[in-house]
């Protein structure tokens, strides 16, 4: 008999993985407990063994391909065996997942029986209760396709997992669906863990519509192709967006802070704007840290993206938001290519865009499409603090005052211009190490001007 | 509006359809000179005269089966059991006769008729005296049910019946006789409430009591003690179980997501079991929880006192049911 080779729930928390790598064939000869394939998973990427003898017939997922729990990616029989039935392939699996189904119900018609009152009619009560249930998904699937296929890998996956279905009340599987909320997501505080009404509202209350989040997230499309690169997500990509999301809202923020030596910088931008003084362009600090944001972006691209929803799109070019406040809020005018302009023009052009900026004059075009954004409030006496990302840009950078302060430098006290930048990262898109190595890129820039020469 | 009993509503509908309608007569055990055994009928004989209100022997099979031969001839009689229980000795008239007669002569002969008397338990009166016989009427095609639970009910249902053209059981309560409530006066005009009407006896938002003749009445009592807990009980009484009042369920159940059926008989095959079949053919999705029934316990009515008690529906038991579809319990 044919033996079918399910993606297997690999990890406590896999609902999907992605085949690295087919280890055998078409027409290898596999026995029960060989390793077929190596599965990405949203942890690791793990083996996947074959669970029968036979011929490895036929391939449904090619590497690179994901899958959900419990889909079959494979089919192993003997070598003459009429295999035409799984040619079709995801067919197969939605059978299985019928089997599934009915068995768990019917354990759950046996299962309420102990909470009823009277046993005898409510035996049959729970039985009639039960099968209508299943015409009632029926009916479900044909009218509304897509909604229940996103139900069914859950379906298929749990009595992998754990042997059992999510028990939901009919009222809220369909509150649920209409609030785009997966029924895994929410907590079931019934009889038996069955998910009710209430737990529902509650689910959307404390916003575990966040998943939804990003297909709203307007994206920025860019002129051309090259101007950009989209990465699909990894397991392990989609398994950080997904808890973090879960954990701290739609954009999971994290903070990393540095304090920099500004001494030189408050030199170079005296001599720079010497230089200038014939010219009539003034050079702020704030100029200075636009200019080295843009050098330290590009050279971390992976700081300079946006999030997708279902990719990450990085960025060649760099388009810089600047924070402006304005008299009922404040609004970010965009520095486009600030990485292949020189500091005069970065500074000329802030000016210009912020002046407009104050009477409300910029079109859309010149605050939408950042790719990274920066506020500096150094100028009210702000030390540091954190800034919200304005998504779907995965970055933004805030600027504290600079002030002299004593430093140890090598073991004697110094007195340095100092200034704390703070970098709040989508940690969907950019990890720690990441954006840390994007802020030492910038220190060094900041304390050494010089290296824009280099 | 005037206050008069469940009694006097039914006395007084009586009264003005055998004056409204000279093919109207009343007949049954002591419906003439005792004026009734509860009394229905105080009044009637000496103000209609022998030919309209008419003592039978004890013979249910009997006089039924005269009232079932007197309506295919065209008069309308009102044929009063004394209770239901007695009634299972006529059941074949009923069921065999009255029920088939108009689907058996396609159409040519009807049945307007009403069989009528108290139903369900009172008080000690033990296995044989203390039957819900609803289950045992609306089960069978071609005859209607009402089970009205208030005055104004009893009376406006008991005229309707009669005026109806098909054979209609009509179920009282002993311990509804003496239930006071409020009445259309007489004087005001015909009050007439259309057969197959639910009515909301009281709204709420959190869970629907759906119940039906003297029940309504406990239903009322644990809907005012969910309130004092902070829960919205809707009590929706179905006054007439066929034809049901679909829509009114549905209604119900739409708006509150979770159902309970009280009734005074036995769980099996109940009129709960119909309301429940109902509710999740057509509501599914809007259950947040299992419908839950109260009845009487799957037993036959102890006499002991004690017994009893526990073997009827109560507040606390309706309470509880609710509770348990609110997920409190």
């Amino acid at each position: 008999m044919a033996t079918k080779v399910h993606m297997e729930a690999l990890s406590p928390t896999m609902e999907e993985g992605q085949i690295v790598k087919w280890l055998k064939s078409e027409g290898d000869e596999v026995s029960n407990g060989d390793v077929l394939a190596e599965v990405e998973t949203d942890k690791a990427t793990m083996e996947l063994v074959a669970r029968g003898d036979g011929i490895l017939r036929r391939i449904l997922v090619e590497e690179g391909g994901n899958a959900p729990v419990g889909e079959v990616i494979a089919v192993i029989a003997a070598e003459d065996e009429d295999i035409s039935e799984f040619e079709g392939g995801g067919d197969d699996g939605d059978d299985g997942e019928a089997d599934d189904e009915e068995e768990a119900s019917k354990a759950d018609a046996e299962s309420d029986d102990d909470e009823d009152e009277s046993d005898d009619e409510d035996e049959e009560e729970a039985e009639k209760k039960d099968a209508p249930e299943e015409d009632a998904e029926e009916d479900d699937e044909a009218a509304e396709p897509e909604a229940v296929r996103d139900d069914e890998p859950e379906v298929a996956a749990d009595p992998a997992a754990d042997g059992e279905r999510i028990k939901a009340s009919p009222l809220a599987r369909r509150l649920a669906e209409e609030e785009g909320l997966k029924l895994s997501d929410i907590q079931g505080s019934g009889p038996g863990g069955r998910i009710v009404k209430r737990d529902v509202e509650e689910a959307v209350e404390a916003g575990a519509a966040a998943e939804e989040a990003p297909a709203e997230v307007p994206t920025f499309a860019p002129e051309s192709e090259e101007d950009y690169e989209d990465i699909p997500l990894s397991q392990m990509r989609k398994a950080i967006a997904k808890r973090l999301v879960q954990s701290i809202g739609p954009v999971p923020h994290f903070f990393l802070t540095m304090d920099v030596d500004m001494t030189r910088a408050v030199e170079a931008r005296a001599r720079v704007n010497a230089m200038l003084e014939s010219e009539g362009v003034k050079v702020s600090f704030n100029d200075i840290i636009l200019k080295a944001t843009a050098m330290a972006l590009k050279k971390h691209p992976e700081c300079n993206a946006h999030w997708g929803g279902d990719h990450v799109r990085r960025f060649n070019r760099v388009h810089l938001g600047v924070a402006v406040a304005v008299e009922d809020g404040l609004i970010t005018p965009i520095v486009r290519d600030a990485h292949l302009k020189g500091l005069a023009h970065i500074a000329q052009e802030v000016r210009e865009l912020a002046g407009r900026a104050r009477k409300k004059r910029l079109k859309p075009d010149e605050y939408t499409g950042a790719t990274f954004s920066v506020s500096n409030l150094g100028m009210f006496g702000i030390e540091e603090f954190t800034a919200v990302i304005n998504p779907p840009e995965a970055g933004i950078l805030a600027v504290g005052g600079m002030e002299e302060r004593p430093v140890v430098v090598d073991g004697e006290l110094d007195v340095q211009t100092r200034m704390k930048i703070t970098m709040s990262c989508d940690h969907r898109v950019i990890d720690g190490a990441q954006g840390s190595r994007f802020l030492q890129t910038l220190k060094a820039i900041l304390e050494e001007p010089l290296v824009a020469l280099v | 509006m005037p206050e008069i009993t469940y009694r006097e509503a039914l006395n007084q509908a009586l009264a003005e359809e055998l004056e409204r309608d000279d093919s109207v007569f009343l007949m049954g055990e002591e419906v003439a000179e005792y004026d009734g055994a509860y009394k229905v009928s105080k009044g009637l004989l000496e103000r209609f005269g022998d030919r309209r209100v008419v003592d039978t022997p004890i013979s249910e099979l009997g006089f039924a089966g005269l009232g079932v031969g007197a309506a295919m001839t065209g008069l309308r009689p009102v044929i009063e059991f004394m209770t239901f229980n007695f009634s299972i000795l006529a059941l074949d008239q009923v069921i065999n006769s009255a029920a088939k007669m108009y689907y058996m002569t396609g159409g040519q002969i009807s049945c307007p008729m009403v069989f009528r008397g108290p139903s369900g338990a009172a008080l000690q009166l033990s296995a044989q005296h203390s039957q819900a016989a609803e289950t045992w009427y609306v089960h069978s095609p071609g005859i209607k049910l009402v089970t009205p639970g208030t005055p104004a009910d009893a009376k406006g249902l008991l005229k309707a019946s009669i005026r109806d053209n098909d054979p209609v059981a009509f179920m009282e309560g002993e311990l509804l006789y003496n239930v006071k409530g409020e009445v259309p006066d007489p004087e005001d005009g015909d009050f007439v409430i259309p057969l197959g009407k639910a009515e909301v006896k009281r709204e709420g938002s959190d869970v629907s009591i759906i119940t039906h003749g003297k029940m309504v009445h406990l239903a009322l009592q644990a809907a005012g003690k969910l309130e004092k807990d902070g829960v919205s009980a809707e009590v929706v009484d179905l006054r007439t179980l066929r034809p049901l009042d679909v829509e009114a369920i549905l209604k119900s159940v739409h708006k509150t997501n979770r159902a309970v059926y009280l009734e005074e008989g036995w769980p099996y095959v109940g009129i709960g079991s119909q309301i429940v079949a109902l509710i999740q053919d057509e509501a599914f999705d809007y259950l947040d929880a299992p419908v839950v029934r109260v009845t009487q316990a799957d037993v036959p009515m102890p006499y002991a006192k004690n017994l009893e008690k526990l073997a009827k529906p109560d507040v606390n038991r309706v309470v509880a049911a609710c509770d348990r579809v609110l997920y409190r319990d």
